[in-house]
C-alpha cells in the first residue's frame, strides 16, 4: 500500500540539469509507465525513487512521509533491474531469500516464504539451480520474486523486458498485468516502449529531456497528446504533421494553406484562431483514407501488408512523406496516384509553440 | 547400375579426402616441426642430463670419481634434515606470500576501485613494486628499510623508544615473507581490480535494495565474484614463488643457519657451492616431482572454480 508523491524534484549531475523539477502524484495499486526517448530521465527518476540515486531538489514523499534521506531498503520499494542483477553464485531460493536473510529472518521463515513466491511464479522445480542455468524468462521471474517476497509497498520496473525475445515479452507483459492485479500493488515501470506503455499502464508519464511532458491515461495520450512530442511519440507508426498557416478561420472549421501548397479544412476550435497564424496539423494514419477527390495528392511510395492492416506511404508533390493506415482490402500498388481525406473529421492542431490547440473528435 | 555406379564415385571420393587429409597431416606435421623441435631442445635437453645426472656419482672437486651410482645420490636427499627442513621452508614462504598477498591484494583493489581524487596516480604507486628486479627490491629492505642501524624501521622503532630488530636474524623467514609479498601484491592487487571493474553494478544496488550494508555487501557479492581470479592469481603465483631465489641470495643467503633454505636455494647450494652435479640433479629431479604434485591438485582446484 504506497502512494508516492514527487515535488518539484529535480536532479543536477555537476552542471547537467537530468530532471527538471518533475510534480508527479501516484496513487496506490496504481500502474504508472515512465516513458519516453533514451536519455530523457526515466530511469534517473526511478532510480530516484528507489533511493540508489541522491535528490538534488524538491521532495519525495512516501505515503505522506518524507523520504529523500531515506535508505533504499527502508522505503518498502522492490525494484526489477534490466540486468535483473541476479547474484551468480547464489541458487534462486537464496537469491530470492536474501533480503530476509539481511533483515534477519529466521532460516524456516525465509524457506516459507520463498517457496510460496516460487508458487506464485512457477519457479518450484528450478528453486535449486543457479541463475545461468536459467532461461531468460525464469530469470526474468527470479528477478521478480526476489522482488516479491520481500512483500513491498511499490514495485519499481526499470526496462525488465528489453532483454527477451519478441513472443516472451508479450507474454511476461500480460503476467506482469495479471501480478499487478494479484498483489494490488503500486507499480512503477521504465520503458522506452510505447508499446508496453499504452498495454499495461494505468498511467503514462511521458518524459523528455527531463521534462514530464504529459501525464494520462493510455487512451487519453493517444487521442488528446498535450503537445507535437506527446503526439509524435505515442503511436506507431507516427502522427503525421504538416506545417502551415490559417487562411481562414470560423467557430467550427479552419482552412489552412500548407507548406506544400495544398489547401485544408480541419473542424476548428470555438474560439477561431488569427489569420495567418503558424500551426502545425497533426493526423493520426488510421485518420486518412484514400478518396476519389481528397485535400493531399500525391503517389504510393511504398505499401507495407501486415496482415491485419495495410501502411501506404505517400509522397506528396512536396516531397514529405504521409503514412496512411487502411485495411486489408487496400488494393493500392506503389506508383498509384491517390488522394488522401481526413477520415471522420478526425485531426489534430498544435500552436507554434508545439502545444495542443485542437483534438477534432467526433461525439 | 546406376546405384553402383554413385556407390563406387562416393568411394573414389571419400578415398580423394583421405588422401588429402593424411598429406595435410603430413605438411601439417612439417610446418610444425621446428617449433616442437626447438621445444624438445630447451625442455628435453636439460631434464634429459638432470636425470642423467641424478644418478651418476659426480662432484666437480673430485671429477675423476666418476659413475652409475643407481638411487643412491636420492637415498642421500632424502636422509638429508636439511631436504626435509628445505621443503617445509619453501612451503612456508609460498603459503605466507600466498595468504599476505591475497589479503593485501583484495583490499587494495576494493580500495582503489573507489572513486577518489588522484585515483590514477594512487594505482599507479600500488603496481610499482611489480616493476623492481628482485635482487634491487630485496637489497632495498635490506639495506634501507630492515637495516636495525641505518633502515627506516629501525628508525622508526628508536623514534618511539623501542629496540631495533635485526629482522634478518631473528624473523629471517618473516622478513623474505614481508620482501616477496611487497614485490607480488602489485600482481594480485592487478587481477583482483580487473575483476572488480567486471562486477555488475546493478548487482551491488540490487544488494543494496535487499538491505545489505557495505560489510554484507563485500561479503556476499564481491568476494564470491573474486573467488575465480583469487584461484587464478593463486596458481600464477605459485608458479612463480616455488622457485624464488634472488630475494635469498641478496639478503640471508639461506641463513641463519638453514632457517631461510628452501628447495629451490638447497639445489644451489649442492651444484653450485658444493660442487656435488649428482647430489644437485637429484634435489632437482625430486623439486620437479614435487612441483607437479603440488600443481595436480592446485590445476584440480582452479578447473572445479572455473568450471562453475
Amino acid at each position: 500500500m504506497a502512494n508516492l508523491e514527487l515535488r518539484q524534484v529535480g536532479k543536477w549531475y555537476g552542471n547537467y540539469e537530468a530532471i527538471k523539477s518533475v510534480d508527479l502524484s501516484i496513487a496506490d495499486r496504481e500502474f504508472v509507465v515512465f516513458v519516453g526517448p533514451s536519455g530523457c530521465g526515466k530511469t534517473t527518476l526511478l532510480r530516484m525513487i528507489a533511493g540508489l540515486e541522491e535528490i538534488t531538489s524538491g521532495d519525495l514523499l512516501i505515503d505522506g512521509v518524507h523520504a529523500n534521506a531515506v535508505p533504499p531498503d527502508k522505503r518498502g520499494l522492490a525494484m526489477v533491474f534490466q540486468s535483473y542483477a541476479l547474484y551468480p553464485h547464489m541458487t534462486v531460493a537464496q537469491n530470492m531469500g536474501f533480503a530476509l536473510k539481511m533483515a534477519g529472518m529466521p532460516r524456516a521463515e525465509i524457506d516459507a516464504k520463498v517457496g510460496e513466491a516460487a508458487r506464485v511464479l512457477q519457479l518450484e522445480p528450478v528453486l535449486g539451480r543457479k541463475p545461468r542455468m536459467l532461461s531468460g524468462g525464469q530469470r526474468q521471474r527470479v528477478a521478480i520474486g526476489r522482488a516479491i517476497v520481500r512483500n513491498p509497498k511499490g514495485f519499481l520496473f526499470d526496462e525488465p523486458l528489453s532483454n527477451l525475445d519478441a513472443a516472451l515479452r508479450v507474454q511476461m507483459r500480460i503476467e506482469l498485468v495479471k501480478l499487478h492485479q494479484a498483489l494490488a500493488a503500486t507499480m512503477i515501470y521504465v520503458t522506452h516502449d510505447q508499446i508496453e506503455a499504452m498495454t499495461m499502464a494505468d498511467r503514462i508519464v511521458v518524459l523528455n529531456r527531463g521534462i514530464v511532458e504529459q501525464v494520462g491515461t493510455p487512451l487519453n495520450l493517444y487521442h488528446r497528446p498535450a503537445n507535437l512530442f506527446v503526439a509524435g511519440f505515442i503511436g506507431s507508426p507516427k502522427m503525421n504533421f504538416f506545417p502551415g498557416r490559417v487562411q481562414r478561420a470560423d467557430a467550427s472549421q479552419v482552412v489552412l494553406a500548407l507548406a506544400g501548397g495544398e489547401t485544408f479544412i480541419v473542424p476548428g476550435p470555438e474560439s477561431p484562431p488569427a489569420v495567418g497564424t503558424e500551426l502545425t496539423l497533426g493526423v493520426r494514419p488510421e485518420h486518412f483514407e484514400m478518396a476519389a477527390q481528397g485535400p493531399l495528392a500525391g503517389t504510393v511510395d511504398v505499401v507495407e501488408h501486415l496482415g491485419v492492416e495495410t501502411l501506404v506511404y505517400v509522397r506528396l508533390a512536396s516531397g514529405a512523406i504521409v503514412i496512411v493506415r487502411t485495411d486489408d482490402l487496400s488494393r493500392v500498388r506503389v506508383g498509384e496516384n491517390v488522394s488522401l481525406a481526413l477520415r471522420a473529421g478526425r485531426a489534430s492542431l498544435f500552436d507554434s509553440s508545439g502545444a495542443a490547440l485542437f483534438h477534432a473528435m467526433p461525439e | 547400375m546406376a546405384y553402383a555406379m554413385k556407390g563406387a564415385e562416393t568411394a573414389g571420393r571419400a578415398m580423394a579426402q583421405d588422401g588429402l587429409a593424411r598429406g595435410r597431416r603430413r605438411s601439417s606435421w612439417l610446418l610444425l616441426s621446428p617449433a616442437v623441435g626447438m621445444l624438445a631442445l630447451w625442455a628435453f635437453v636439460p631434464l634429459a642430463m638432470t636425470l642423467y645426472y641424478s644418478f651418476q656419482r659426480y662432484n666437480l672437486l673430485y671429477p675423476e670419481r666418476r659413475g652409475f651410482v643407481g638411487l643412491l645420490n636420492y637415498q642421500l636427499m632424502v636422509t638429508d634434515p636439511s631436504f626435509w627442513t628445505a621443503i617445509v621452508n619453501t612451503l612456508l614462504l609460498v603459503l605466507g606470500v600466498l595468504a599476505t598477498t591475497l589479503v593485501l591484494g583484495t583490499v587494495f583493489a576494493l580500495l582503489l576501485n573507489q572513486n577518489f581524487r588522484g585515483r590514477g596516480v594512487a594505482r599507479l604507486m600500488v603496481i610499482a613494486p611489480f616493476f623492481v628486479l628482485p635482487p634491487v627490491a630485496a637489497l632495498i629492505w635490506k639495506n634501507l628499510l630492515f637495516d636495525p642501524l641505518n633502515g627506516l624501521i629501525g628508525w622508526l622503532c628508536t623514534l618511539m623508544g623501542l629496540q631495533p630488530v635485526a629482522w634478518f636474524t631473528v624473523h629471517p623467514m618473516l622478513s623474505l615473507v614481508i620482501i616477496v609479498a611487497w614485490e607480488w601484491t602489485p600482481f594480485a592487487t592487478l587481477i583482483l581490480l580487473t575483476a572488480l571493474q567486471s562486477l555488475d553494478s546493478e548487482q551491488l544496488e540490487a544488494a543494496r535494495m535487499d538491505g545489505a550494508k557495505p560489510m554484507s555487501r563485500i561479503i556476499y557479492i564481491v568476494l564470491p565474484h573474486l573467488a575465480r581470479p583469487m584461484a587464478i592469481t593463486v596458481m600464477m603465483e605459485s608458479i612463480f614463488l616455488l622457485s624464488i631465489f634472488a630475494e635469498i641470495l641478496t639478503t640471508t643467503a639461506g641463513g641463519p643457519g638453514d632457517a631461510t633454505t628452501t628447495l629451490t636455494y638447497l639445489i644451489y647450494i649442492r651444484a653450485l657451492l658444493d660442487f656435488d652435479v649428482g647430489g644437485g640433479s637429484a634435489a632437482g629431479v625430486l623439486a620437479i616431482i614435487l612441483a607437479n604434485i603440488v600443481a595436480f591438485f592446485l590445476m584440480r582446484a582452479v578447473a572445479r572454480n572455473i568450471e562453475e
